[in-house]
């Protein structure tokens, strides 16, 4: 982790005088290293003078915010409604047993995360499942296979 | 770009850029929505510049990369002007073709046009397609025409007329007169009059007041606020500025989530610009109002689309409801009066005020006027944005636009509003679309999110879905949804496991009467809807689950069964060589059998044994027929068949 960055990403902010930023600087954190590492919020705790508890009390309210390192790259199966009634489900099921992890889990050669998310947008492709950034649209869970071995 | 200072210089602004732009000239617009960006859009719009750079046509040629015009079941779509030729599916392989034919040679290529699946028949232009041409697309119809990123295509659409009408013609007053004259209903959620919760902010002491979008979009499987907010924002924008004038405010935010990054962008972009042209900041177009806005993203939580939890989010502060005894009009972001509305209600505004409130009410019904977004997906043909004039049929927005259930599937049921929403089953296909209506059957319009369902759907997996949802995304501040939703779980869980009894049905009834009474939130008070209204017209789907131990969608995992039809299995080894648990015994030329002591009923065999063949086999609630003993798996083949076909 580089303190620096978390330097220059809170002095973004100086101008609001902490006025309702530290959701919207988390965001930035977690953005910039994919996780939020707890010396990240250590340094923004004691810059803004705000309780430690009270920052890990937003990152684990929301959901887009973790608390982990995750792999890299990072699996969303969409479990909104529309994709959870083309299928969704039993396309996580194939991705937790194809990687043998659970959701919300990393691979051990922290190759993989897998999450599930609600509605990406795309309902119209469902079932979804985006790899990073690249969506992948109805697909059956003969694909997935094909998928995540597409990734190195 | 200096700021525009006067209704005159909006004009001449205007009259410029449309003086700059010849209407004959070939333009190829390019959706590039996230819908035809996960198809691939990128590549084609590439294409395109290659191919057009190729060919030389650099002058003669426009691209523009649009937002998106709601059809994503046929992305990526591609509309030639000043023809208005109407592509569908194009593929970058495409590209030179269209350069070559259409926009050189004046020519429509025929194969990427809509062809109607009943009649055959072709479909040049967008009026012409059953997908839209039952459709009103006052507020998403224009987002083919625009670049989000560039104002002056706004602009060059009568942009930024109605708040130059707004702040030169009409007193606040006048303003909160038309939108509550308009009967504009909010298009979040409740569908509470705008007009009147403007009057109430403006009405309220305290400074400053604020006035914010919600572009939170919770609900999973709605996406029109994300469509708008990146295809069209300056519409939102403009509808904000307008009802900042009114309500008194000089500062706003726009809160969208951070899943859409696209939209976050766009945005952002549009701000910057509205600033540089004199829409925003101070001294707006010379009339000496001020008004500024902010973005804040939103982190991924549903009850933080609430509107109390909403603007404690905007303090920074977890985003959880509170009890609103005082309004949030009244008392809202920083205990300051706040106005909130969604995205789709803000960008009403400006067609109100440009055209007038009569002209907003003779689109609708007697309790609602306009038209409404709504996200048909699921087990439709044309899944998809549909904007239609309210009081039209649920029949007619699934059948007419959406063109029925794919694959000769019967309609099951159609979930509106999310999961605050409802099941509707096909007695009330007739039903109109209307926030009145629609509650009456249970259900509620909510975001505008319409789920189509098919034989295939299993109620209590729906009801458990939401349930399971809500469970996750409940904050936890009050009792009665907290547990109540966990208790829902647990047993609508034994209840597709198979272990559900009599009473459970009546005790669900019960659970979700206490939490619909004593909630906290809207999210506590509707999560029972999708409970209820399942119980109330799937009854006998709960009933073969509980008695008969039976999920007669062929579903509920614990309660259904694959086997290898022995008349039909050709042996062809596909099934075997993909279960992921060996659960398949069988050899070449040998009919397979499933062990369905080893099955984990992934689905995987059914999935991959190729339709024409069709042998295996789900059931529920009968038993599995017993393989053939070991002897007779040969397959015995007909004379002229060969071995492994
Ligand atoms: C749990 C929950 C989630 C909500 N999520 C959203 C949302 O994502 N977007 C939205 O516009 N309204 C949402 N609402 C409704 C808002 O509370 C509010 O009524 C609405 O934004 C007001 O705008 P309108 O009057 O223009 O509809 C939600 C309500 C609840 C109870
Ligand atoms: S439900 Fe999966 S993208 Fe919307």
């Amino acid at each position: 982790m580089n303190q620096e960055k978390v330097d220059k990403i809170i002095d973004r902010y100086s101008a609001k005088e902490g006025k309702g930023i530290l959701i919207q600087l988390l965001l930035d954190i977690q953005n910039e290293f994919n996780w939020l590492p707890g010396e990240a919020i250590v340094q923004i705790s004691e810059r803004l003078q705000v309780p430690v508890s009270q920052i890990y009390r937003i990152a684990s309210f929301y959901k887009v915010m973790s608390l982990a390192p995750i792999g890299r790259h990072l699996i969303q199966v969409c479990l909104g409604t529309a994709c959870h009634v083309r299928g969704g489900p039993k396309i996580l099921d194939k991705v937790e047993e194809c990687l043998k992890i659970k959701t919300d889990e990393t691979t051990s050669d922290m190759k993989f995360t897998v999450r599930r998310v609600n509605c990406l947008g795309c309902c119209a492709l469902g079932p979804v499942m985006v790899v990073d950034n690249d969506y992948h649209g109805k697909i059956t869970t003969v694909k997935v296979k094909e998928i995540l071995e597409s990734y190195d | 770009m200096a700021r525009i200072k006067s209704t005159a210089e909006l004009e001449e602004q205007r009259q410029e850029i449309l003086s700059k732009r010849d209407p004959d000239k070939s333009r190829i617009a390019i959706c590039s929505g996230t819908g035809c960006l996960a198809l691939g859009c990128d590549r084609v719009i590439s294409a395109f510049k290659e191919e057009i750079k190729r060919q030389g046509l650099e002058d003669k040629v426009d691209i523009k990369e649009t937002g998106c015009p709601g059809f994503c079941e046929k992305g990526t779509i591609v509309v030639i002007y000043p023809e208005g030729i109407y592509y569908l599916q194009v593929q970058p392989e495409d590209v030179p073709e269209i350069v070559s034919e259409t926009i050189k040679g004046k020519k429509v290529v025929d194969h990427l046009l809509y062809t109607d699946p009943s009649t055959g028949a072709k479909a040049i232009h967008e009026s012409q397609i059953a997908f839209y041409k039952n459709q009103k697309r006052l507020l998403i119809g224009n987002n083919i025409k625009i670049d989000p990123k560039n104002i002056e295509d706004y602009l060059a659409l009568d942009g930024y007329r109605a708040l130059a009408k707004a702040l030169f013609e009409m007193t606040p007053e006048q303003v909160i007169e038309e939108v509550k004259e308009s009967n504009l209903r909010g298009r979040g959620g409740a569908g509470f009059p705008a007009g009147r919760k403007w009057e109430t902010c403006r009405n309220a002491s305290g400074e400053p007041k604020y006035v914010i979008v919600n572009c939170d979009e919770g609900d999973p499987g709605a996406f029109m606020d994300r469509a708008l907010m990146e295809g069209n924002p300056h519409s939102i924008l403009e509808g904000l500025i307008i009802g900042a004038y009114a309500v008194g405010s000089h500062e706003g935010f726009i809160y969208v989530r951070q899943e859409y990054p696209l939209a976050v962008e766009n945005v952002g972009i549009a701000i910057e610009q509205a600033r540089e042209y004199g829409f925003l900041g101070e001294n707006i177009l010379g009339s000496g109002f001020d008004f500024e806005v902010e973005v804040h993203r939103g982190a991924g939580a549903f009850v933080s689309g609430e509107s109390s939890a909403l603007m404690t989010a905007i303090e920074g502060r977890v985003g959880e409801p509170r009890p609103k005894y005082i309004h949030t009009t009244i008392s809202g972001v920083w205990e300051k009066p706040s106005n909130l509305n969604n995205v789709e209600t803000w960008a009403n505004i400006p067609l109100i005020i440009n055209n007038g409130a009569e002209w907003f009410k003779s689109i609708g019904t007697e309790g609602s006027k306009g038209t409404k977004i709504l996200s048909l997906v699921g087990k439709v043909n044309n899944t998809g944005l549909v904007e239609v004039p309210m009081g039209i049929t649920l029949r007619d927005i699934i059948f007419k636009i959406g063109g029925g259930i794919p694959g000769g599937k019967k309609f099951k049921a159609v979930q509106t509003g999310g999961p605050s929403g409802g099941i509707i089953p096909e007695q009330y296909l007739d039903s109109p679309v209307d926030f009145d209506e629609l509650a009456k059957l249970g259900s509620i319009m909510g975001s505008g999110g319409m789920v189509v369902m098919d034989e295939d759907t299993c109620m209590v997996d729906i009801a458990r879905f939401f349930i399971d949802f809500l469970c996750d995304e409940s904050c936890g501040k009050c009792v009665p949804c907290r547990e109540g939703l966990d208790q829902m779980r647990g047993i609508l869980n034994d209840i597709v496991a198979g272990k559900g009894e009599e009473e459970d049905i009546e005790l669900l009834e019960e659970i979700g009467e206490t939490m619909s009474n004593f909630s906290l939130c809207a999210l506590g008070t509707t999560a029972a809807n999708p409970v209820l209204t399942t119980i109330r017209y799937f009854g006998d789907d709960y009933e073969a689950h509980i008695k008969e131990k039976r999920c007669p969608a062929l579903v509920c995992k614990d309660l259904i069964a694959y086997y290898i039809d022995q008349k039909k299995c050709i042996a062809c080894m596909l099934c075997l060589n993909n279960c992921p648990v060996d659960a398949i015994e069988g050899e070449k030329g040998k009919i397979h059998v499933i062990d369905q002591s080893k099955c984990n009923k992934c689905g995987t065999c059914y999935d991959v044994c190729p339709p024409k063949v069709g042998a295996v086999k789900k059931i529920s609630g009968e038993p599995v027929p017993p393989p053939p003993p070991e002897e007779e798996r040969k397959i015995k083949r007909e004379k002229g068949e060969k071995e492994g076909d």
